[in-house]
């Protein structure tokens, strides 16, 4: 219900807008190349090369072994790079792996750390486990004094809702990613199917709500995977104005893991400029 | 940064005469009387329509039709007939659901997403559900070959107009019987619809006539002496009057009369979920629902945190215009109506209870009501033990389970009650202790037409709904 409100005309171009410049555009597959990497930066930059005016995405999110290449390709364009760690997607690998794989990464120049959770270790019980876990890849995040002008790297927290199955293991799960944390607790890998759901995200979002009169800090969300269209994303706008409230919708707080969804909302974008819609060839696809 | 924009319903799929008569014998008939009345729509005071304020006169002809077309047609009609025409008439319900949607916003108030959403839905699947157990009866365990009554007058309230229609005609029809139906005064356009869709499926002239009208109708249908049952729905007062003049007449007679619900929640329950059942409880159609949860029983030791994010849930409500889709709260449905839901709020704030209200704009015309809830109160207040029928809540306090009991009983009415608790066998040791027709565990306000409904106490006799709804309408 609370995703069904209505957005129009200029709060939808502002919507649109916004929902752009939250993306964490993300390519994550075995084929991936360096090449592949630098054309999806190239689009992460200027979402649309005929129209200036459209905001730059959030991230660019890879694989750690391309982290170097996004940040050489993105130079000093402001969008940041995120890179997925410890053993994405399964979390299957022992704890110091974990950490120099975070630790090559933001070595690399990542801004952004996307860990995911033991599933395993959750689902038998031990949150100690995973709370400990979450706190060495925290550390493993911190930047030395050598880098100069960048601080430590963001930890987002991948819980994999799909292997956690009940809500109450998401909002369990929110809290230890928080406490232990998080920068941002994130709901997939996109690996898995559920992906990110709108029920989850309204879980998600109320923890960090929660947590925040609770501990004044302030908590990300980022559900990503299955976001396809303009009314899904938006969909995810409203759902966090009317739960977490408005200081969440900044890209800072608010992301939306994706790579299809940005071409359909450049398309509803030049919709509502033209007034009419372009193919599908008129939006690059990279 | 993110307004919401209106996205009104369009009223031109609705079709609203100026003036209506009475729906008798299959036919439209001038009223011989010559009282009419206006109904408006809440939200705007705008007159909608006129209709007929039906006489005595009225009423026998409207009951001499449906004796008719029992004696004649309906009352021998084999069992899978009649379902076909049940069936015929809930897929034109469904075929002309939007229109019947913002017909019934129109005239009630309530906003286009409960219409469109709940009641319409709902309509429909009654008139599914009864049609499947028209050639069945025999089997519903109210003997080998249970028979009709014969003619049934029903009244009806104004807080679900179109729905409660269902829940009195289709078992009915099912059964065998022929109906006269008296909708509210302040809501009949959609009964005076279904009208329409009767002649569209076909029925046979008589098998449903409707009179609009106002007090003096339903007395004069529900005393008229060639009525076999009555069914009403509506105030607990009304109720005492009818029953006191059926005593020993001979009819059979159910009554779905008020409500006090206590919703009820444990310290271990899912916080959020337990505010979005309280909203769905108590401001769900204004609070205008017999079964609404208005009174809250919350365990102390979670009481702030509760009542804290219940207010920032209230605060997130929309008020407005009821065809919007964006509106959570709609209009009250009448000046009276807003008129007793002020005075029973002066009189909460008089006894000592802290009244809050979300802050929500109030449009100039029409009659409104801001979410309120009552802190403080205890079980002597009058917003404690009266039905107030509008979006006002009441919320108590209990220590232990047996007291959350006690309270919750501690009412002359029996209707529903909701708990809510992680523990599943404190759900089942409740359920068997609180005397109320409907127990709702982590949810509220939650029909379906397989689910018998009906009351404990004030709160009325009788069951609709299910298969125990159909024994109010067969010779058992």
């Amino acid at each position: 219900m609370l995703a069904t409100r209505s957005i129009k005309t200029t709060a939808k171009a502002q919507a649109i807008d916004l929902a752009i410049s939250m993306v964490d555009l993300t390519t994550l597959e075995g084929a991936d190349t360096p090449g592949k990497v630098r054309a999806m930066c190239a689009k992460a930059v200027r979402p649309d090369p005929g129209d200036p005016s459209v905001p730059k995405v959030a991230a660019v999110c890879v694989y750690p072994d391309l982290v170097a290449e996004a940040v050489r390709a993105l130079g000093r364009s402001g969008v940041r790079v995120a890179s997925v760690a410890t053993a994405f997607p399964s979390g299957r690998s022992s704890l110091a792996v974990k950490v120099e794989d975070t630790a090559l990464a933001v070595e690399a120049g990542a801004d952004e750390i996307d860990m995911v959770i033991d599933r395993g270790a959750f689902l038998s019980g031990d949150y100690r486990k995973i709370f400990e876990e979450i706190v060495a890849i925290k550390a493993a995040c911190a930047r030395g004094e050598s880098a100069a002008g960048k601080g430590d790297a963001h930890l987002k927290v991948i819980l994999e809702t799909g292997e956690l199955a009940t809500y109450d293991n998401v909002r369990r799960a929110s809290w230890l990613a928080m406490l232990a944390g998080a920068d941002f607790i994130k709901t997939s890998t996109g690996k898995v199917s559920p992906a990110a759901t709108l029920p989850v995200t309204l879980v998600m979002l109320e923890a960090v709500r929660d947590f925040r009169t609770q501990t004044g800090r302030m908590v990300g969300v980022k559900p990503a995977g299955g976001i396809r269209t303009t009314r899904d994303a938006i969909k995810y706008l409203v759902l966090v104005n009317e739960t977490a409230g408005p200081d969440w919708l900044d890209p800072d707080w608010f992301r939306l893991g994706a790579s299809s969804v940005l071409n359909d909302l450049l398309m509803q974008r030049q919709k509502m400029a033209t007034g009419r819609y372009a193919g599908p060839d008129y939006f690059t696809l990279d | 940064m993110f307004e919401y924009a209106p996205a009104p319903e369009s009223r031109d799929v609705v079709d609203i005469r100026p003036s209506y008569g009475l729906f008798v014998n299959g036919e439209w008939v001038d009223s011989l009387g010559d009282e009419r009345d206006k109904t408006i729509n809440p939200a705007s005071e705008e007159v909608l329509s006129e209709f007929s304020i039906a006489s005595q006169a009225d009423v026998d002809r409207a009951v001499a039709a449906a004796r008719k077309a029992y004696e004649g047609v309906w009352g021998q009609l084999p069992g899978r007939e009649r379902a076909k025409y049940l069936f015929r008439i809930a897929r034109i319900i469904q075929e002309r659901s939007r229109e019947l949607a913002v017909l019934e916003s129109l005239d009630n108030g309530k906003p286009i997403r409960e219409s469109r959403d709940v009641d319409l839905p709902l309509v429909a699947a009654h008139f599914f559900y009864y049609a499947g157990w028209a050639d069945k009866l025999g089997h519903a365990g109210l003997g080998a070959d249970p028979r009709p009554l014969g003619v049934a007058a029903q009244v009806i309230p104004w807080n679900f107009p179109l729905l409660m229609l269902a829940w009195k005609i289709a078992p009915a029809l099912a059964c065998g019987n022929t109906v006269v139906l008296k909708p509210a005064e302040t809501t009949p356009l959609t009964a005076l619809a279904f009208a329409e869709i009767c002649r569209q499926a076909d029925l046979p002239a008589g098998v449903v006539n409707i009179v609009t009208g106002a007090g003096a109708t339903g007395q004069a249908l529900v005393n008229h002496p060639d009525v076999n049952k009555v069914a009403f729905t509506g105030s607990t007062e009304v109720g005492r009057m009818i029953a006191r003049s059926v005593a020993g007449s001979g009819k059979k007679l159910t009554l779905e009369l008020g409500g006090k619900a206590a919703n009820i929640v444990f310290d271990d329950a899912a916080i959020d979920q337990a505010v979005e059942g309280i909203v769905t409880g108590i401001f769900f159609n204004q609070g205008h629902v017999c079964c609404a949860g208005s009174r809250l029983l919350v365990q102390e030791s979670i009481q702030d945190e509760l009542l804290e994010a219940l207010k920032r849930r209230l605060s997130t409500l929309r008020l407005g215009d009821p065809l919007d889709k964006n509106t959570d709260i709609g209009a009250i449905n009448s000046a009276a109506q807003l008129a007793k839901i002020i005075s029973l709020s002066e009189a909460g704030e008089q006894e000592g209870a802290q009244r809050w209200s979300a802050s929500c704009a109030i449009p100039d015309k029409g009659f409104w009501f801001p979410p309120t809830l009552f802190t403080g109160v205890a079980q002597s207040h009058r917003i404690a033990r009266e039905e107030i029928f509008g979006p006002v809540l009441s919320v108590l306090t209990f220590r232990t389970p047996d007291e959350a009991v006690e309270k919750a009983n501690n009412s002359p009415y029996g209707l529903s009650a909701g708990v809510w608790t992680e523990k599943g066998s404190r759900i089942l040791w409740m359920a068997d202790k609180l005397r109320a027709g409907v127990v709702w565990a982590n949810t509220f306000n939650r029909f379906d037409p397989t689910s018998p409904f009906g009351g404990y106490k004030e709160s009325g006799y009788g069951r609709e709904g299910g298969r125990h709804g159909l024994e109010a309408y067969l010779d058992v």
